[in-house]
């Protein structure tokens, strides 16, 4: 990385990082998923307890209940642990570095068949089965 | 507009170590917490009476609401003080790490010095805020 950091957005998106760059960005994404999803969370069961809040707090809920939501969500929560883990051991034990492209398709590999089963249940769920 | 530069973070213990080292050592607190929540949860009858995506829930978060459609026979042992424990020490670390790594995001895309104080300010009120809305939530479910 260079010492200029202002980036446009083109040029960013034309910066081939390969595997590890769309890591950075899943895990980036799924942490603001998850910061979203758990702020709407405490807010609507918050509401949902007061007199003043009850319709406001089901409204909350009926938005991240939703099955495109929970499909959304899941993959954020999924992919933003994994790929922690793999960060958290990564860095906590820097001689591991060397096996990073290793450790990316091992996550992958774990990632892929959990989450492949939670949609299945999760679009039968949704489309009423 | 130009922008002053910022010094250079230096070695050793300091804010931005700190908190790089605290960002990983909560995911592994979220984890044990997880981890414990998943195998007491079985140990209290959660295989005969609960779905995955219910025990997943309460793994999440060990709220005694979240267990309210569940066939758990007896509610009162998934209340008490250690779930209540349990749920708040989830709830700061998920805190501390979520809204730091919020800051961490914005601050790659902001570079006004005077916008990221603010920022920081904010982002620091907040996760004040939503605690204290948290923590009443867990003592009152």
């Amino acid at each position: 990385m260079g010492l200029k950091r202002d980036v446009g957005l083109m040029e960013g998106l034309r910066y081939q990082g390969k595997g590890p760059m769309l890591t950075y960005i899943l895990h980036r994404i799924g942490g603001l998923g998850i910061l979203l999803f758990v702020a709407l969370h405490i807010l609507a069961s918050f509401l949902s307890n007061q007199a003043w809040g009850t319709s406001a707090g089901i409204f909350i809920n009926t938005i991240y209940e939703h099955w495109l939501f929970q499909i959304f969500i899941f993959f954020c929560a999924l992919f933003h642990a994994i790929n922690g883990l793999r960060i958290v051991i990564l860095d906590l034990w820097p001689k591991l570095i060397e096996y990073q492209r290793e450790a990316i398709w091992l996550e992958w590999f774990v990632f892929l068949p959990i989450y492949c089963i939670a949609l299945f249940v999760i679009i039968r769920g949704g489309l009423g089965g | 507009m130009r922008t002053k530069p910022r010094t250079a973070p230096q070695r050793g213990f300091h804010y931005d170590y700190l908190m790089w080292l605290l960002t990983r050592l909560t995911a592994l607190a979220m984890y044990l917490i997880a981890i414990v929540g998943i195998i007491a949860a079985l140990l209290m009858s959660a295989r005969q009476n609960m779905t995955v995506a219910d025990l997943m829930r309460w793994a999440f978060m060990p709220n005694p609401n979240h267990i309210a459609n569940t066939n758990v026979p007896d509610v009162e042992v998934w209340k008490g003080l250690f779930w209540q424990g349990m749920g708040i020490s989830m709830l700061f670390f998920a805190g501390a790490h979520g809204l730091h790594g919020l800051l961490n995001v914005l601050e790659d895309y902001i570079s006004r010095t005077r916008v990221r104080n603010a920022l920081r300010i904010l982002v620091f009120l907040v996760w004040v805020l939503m605690s204290a809305i948290g923590i009443y939530v867990i003592l009152t479910s």
